[in-house]
């Protein structure tokens, strides 16, 4: 199929009905309005129902419900409505239910602004909501690998049976690049013999719950999800790892921030600075076993975010103590500019000397 | 060629935004490499708006313009805004229908088009940003005239009769 | 011998853990009786709130799920847009439909969601301890009103229904009472007739249905009954408020 320019946005929504998505419910808020408006066009053309819910909170439970039904179904927001979804998305995960989320992140705290920002990587990793659960997270860091996440990601949901977020900031929604849709990957899915279709006197009926009032049976539940963490965590991380290899500095970022940091490193390659960069796809899991095989030649590890520092907790976790670790990150919806990156850099680099 | 960077500025409503989005087009169908990258928010109901749009035959790095190889000043707030965002020998596109100044800087090239001016003779003001997406393909080589006059069958598929007056300005514009 | 009684298909041998004298368990026969008439129990699918009734789905013999506090509307929607031919309904008491819930039952009424409400209206929260509902008559003790529920401090108590019945959407709303036999007669067939409303895809439907509460208003089960009769059914008045035109 011949590439498409297409806003992320769109994009998104596009590769969400191509992964098979066919409810979307969702309420306006900036940066991701193209996606409902996209869904609310396109989705009943593929036989699908959109429906704009009252309230981020409606929204997530009507999400809860036609997962509760079997159905491929998404939903998208932005920080402070994702922030309003918690709720759902802990309900979700404790009932096992396979959803899609979409936050098109922007900068807060509160209301914040509607400028980019990565300041919900804590709300995304560290689950928002109550409870010990985790939802997977993706990172994309441009329009085309944005689809590939976005369809595969009801796949990998139905899999494991639990909620897949992708976390793009508002320059991945809002920015136009080409992109080729492609069918998503398929995975081996058992039939969903959980959902609540009615009994349609096949079965005994169905029950999908969260209430465990004795502690041994709630405790029961959480191992049992953890131990499906487990399996995730080994299964389903993703990173890129580019010019590793005798990197005296090596940077993390994600999204398009890792974007600003290739161009960062191309220009200190031409001062004689050798730069890498590790630049987790999955922020949960976190691709923390790449960091053990940092070369000797790493002085410095250095996150670089769109926050005054969140995933650097994870880079600290990952480095174990072996090299310094530095950060660098704007906040406000400032996107941090190549030239600071490059004089941070020079400045950490000339006074470890 | 050498990757370009674009940052178009102007009023809401100048066109600024589809003028990026026709030159990313452009460059997508000659498969080069593309991005384009709007400022959003309430500016874009009236305010400045602009875009940062990267065309170049490598995969782009960052789609986010701090050094454009070429800004265009649609208004007098993008030119105050951007001119110190170009590239030395970068080029900078000023809109002197609306912008009576000159730039202050001496190491860029500097294009004053009249591109409103132009329109009106042409018969149709707002097709003063073709005016300028003519002088901008003709100025930096970027993509090829062709190219963009495809964008336009496809963009207005379904308002042909928009299709000649923007070939016009586009023509027009490669000829200042 | 002639069966003269029986327990509904529609209802699991499962113990139920309400209070002595609560009116759940009626209200439950009547939900599953009206659908085994219909004969839609292998096509129900049912929501049941955060209350005392949280754990309906241990006693109702149907497809079934949890909902988060006040989200069971939203949580219906869902089922019944990607499961248009299933039977949908909601459980819910006071504080979770008239208090955290008030948005999503409101808008699941101005969509006129095709789905069926019944709204438990015992004037208390019952799981949490007794704690003031919206719907808690003015006077009335409650824990977090020691003295009284004192309008003037916070507000008069809602009334739902009436609210509900000026919604287009809401296609059928009707407010019933399990406190004596023939009420609880009048209360089934208002119950069947909302699902019936339901299956001909007209809107959304409610039905109120007052009930007691002995345990958190510190009354034997008769003097509940009592009690109901004499306070709220003068200030929430049974009857029906709405129905399709041809039914009127």
């Amino acid at each position: 199929m011949a590439k498409t320019l297409m806003k992320g946005n769109e994009a998104f929504a596009a590769a969400a009905i191509k992964g098979g998505c066919r409810y979307f419910f969702g309420y306006p808020i900036t940066p991701q309005n193209e996606l409902p408006e996209y869904m609310s066009r396109e989705l009943p053309k593929a036989g699908g129902c959109f429906l704009q819910a009252e309230s981020e909170i409606a929204a997530i439970n009507m999400v809860y419900g036609a997962a509760c039904a079997g159905a491929r179904v998404m939903t998208s927001s932005s920080s402070p409505g994702i922030a309003l979804k918690q709720e759902g998305i802990s309900f979700l995960a404790s009932a096992e239910l396979p959803c899609v989320i979409i936050n098109v992140s922007r900068a807060g705290p509160g209301i914040g602004g509607i400028q980019p920002g990565q300041a919900d990587y804590y709300q995304s990793t560290r689950g928002g909501g109550n409870g010990d659960y985790q939802v997977i997270v993706y990172a994309p860091a441009s329009i085309q690998e944005a689809v590939e996440l976005t369809a595969n990601a009801f796949e990998t949901a139905d899999y494991y049976r639990n909620p897949v977020m992708i976390l793009g900031d508002g320059m991945i929604g809002q920015m136009m690049e080409p992109v080729e849709l492609r069918a998503p990957k398929k995975r081996e899915l058992p039939p969903k013999i959980w959902a609540l279709t009615g009994t349609r006197g096949q079965r005994s009926h169905n029950t999908i719950k969260s209430l465990a009032l004795e502690p041994d049976d709630l405790e029961e539940v959480n191992l049992k999800l953890k131990a499906k963490y487990d399996v995730i965590r080994k299964n389903e991380v993703q990173y890129e790892a580019f010019h590793l290899e005798d990197a005296e500095i090596v940077f993390v970022a994600y999204g398009t921030v890792s974007r600003i940091v290739k161009a960062v490193i191309e220009e200190l390659s031409s001062l004689n600075i050798k730069a890498g960069l590790i630049r987790p796809i999955t922020l949960w899991p976190f691709p923390f076993e790449v960091f053990d095989t940092l070369s000797s030649k790493t002085k410095c590890v250095m996150s670089i975010e769109m926050s005054l520092g969140q995933m650097v907790d994870d880079v600290k976790i990952a480095v174990k103590g072996r090299v310094p670790v530095e950060f660098y990150g704007r906040s406000g919806g400032n996107i941090p500019s190549p030239e600071a990156i490059v004089e941070k850099t020079k400045e950490i680099l000339g006074g470890a000397e | 060629m050498a990757t370009h960077k674009f940052i178009i500025s102007g009023f809401g409503g100048q066109g600024v935004m589809s003028m990026g989005m026709m030159l990313a087009y452009a460059g997508m169908i000659e498969g080069k490499e593309v991005t384009w990258l709007p400022s959003y928010g309430p500016e874009m109901r009236g305010g400045t708006a602009n875009c940062n749009v990267v065309i170049s035959d490598k995969p782009i790095s960052s789609p986010v313009i701090t050094k454009a190889t070429s800004v265009v000043a649609m208004n007098l707030p993008s030119l105050k805004k951007f001119e110190d965002n170009v590239l030395k020998n970068g080029n900078i596109f000023v809109n002197s229908s609306l912008v009576n100044k000159k730039i202050s800087r001496k190491d860029i090239k500097d294009y004053y088009i009249s591109a409103n001016d132009i329109a009106l003779e042409l018969g149709n003001d707002k097709a003063a940003n073709m005016i300028m997406l003519g002088a901008i393909i003709d100025k930096t080589n970027v993509v090829n005239l062709d190219s963009v006059k495809q964008v336009l069958e496809k963009l207005f598929k379904n308002k042909k009769a928009v299709i000649p007056t923007n070939i016009k300005a586009l023509n027009k514009g490669t000829m200042i | 011998m002639a069966v003269i009684f029986k327990k509904s298909k529609g209802l699991t041998d499962t113990e139920q853990h309400y209070c002595p004298g609560c009116t759940h368990g009626i209200t439950h026969r009547l939900v599953a009786e009206s659908l085994e008439e219909l004969d839609v129990l292998d096509r129900v699918i049912g929501v049941s709130p955060v209350g005392c009734s949280i754990l309906a789905h241990k006693y109702f013999a149907i497809d079934m799920c949890e909902a988060a506090h006040g989200r069971a509307p939203a949580v219906a929607t869902g089922i019944k847009r990607a499961q248009p031919d299933g039977v949908v309904f909601t459980y819910q008491g006071d504080g979770d439909l008239a208090s955290i819930g008030t948005a999503e039952i409101v808008h699941a009424a101005h969509r006129g969601e095709k789905i069926t409400t019944i709204f438990i209206n015992n004037a208390i929260y019952g799981m949490t301890g007794g704690q003031m509902a919206p719907t808690t008559l003015a006077g009335q003790i409650a824990t977090t009103a020691p003295n009284g529920r004192d309008p003037n401090h916070c507000g008069f108590p809602l009334r739902v229904s009436e609210m509900l019945a000026t919604i287009d959407g809401a296609v059928y709303v009707e407010r019933v009472s399990v406190d004596k036999p023939a009420n609880i007669r009048k209360a089934k067939k208002a119950i069947k007739k909302a699902f019936e409303i339901q299956l001909s895809g007209l809107g959304f439907t409610f039905v109120e249905v007052l009930s007691t509460c002995p345990t958190n208003w510190g009354m034997n089960p008769a003097d509940s009954l009592d009690w109901l009769r004499k306070n709220m059914i003068p200030y929430y008045p049974l009857g029906n408020l709405k129905s399709p035109k041809e039914d009127r």
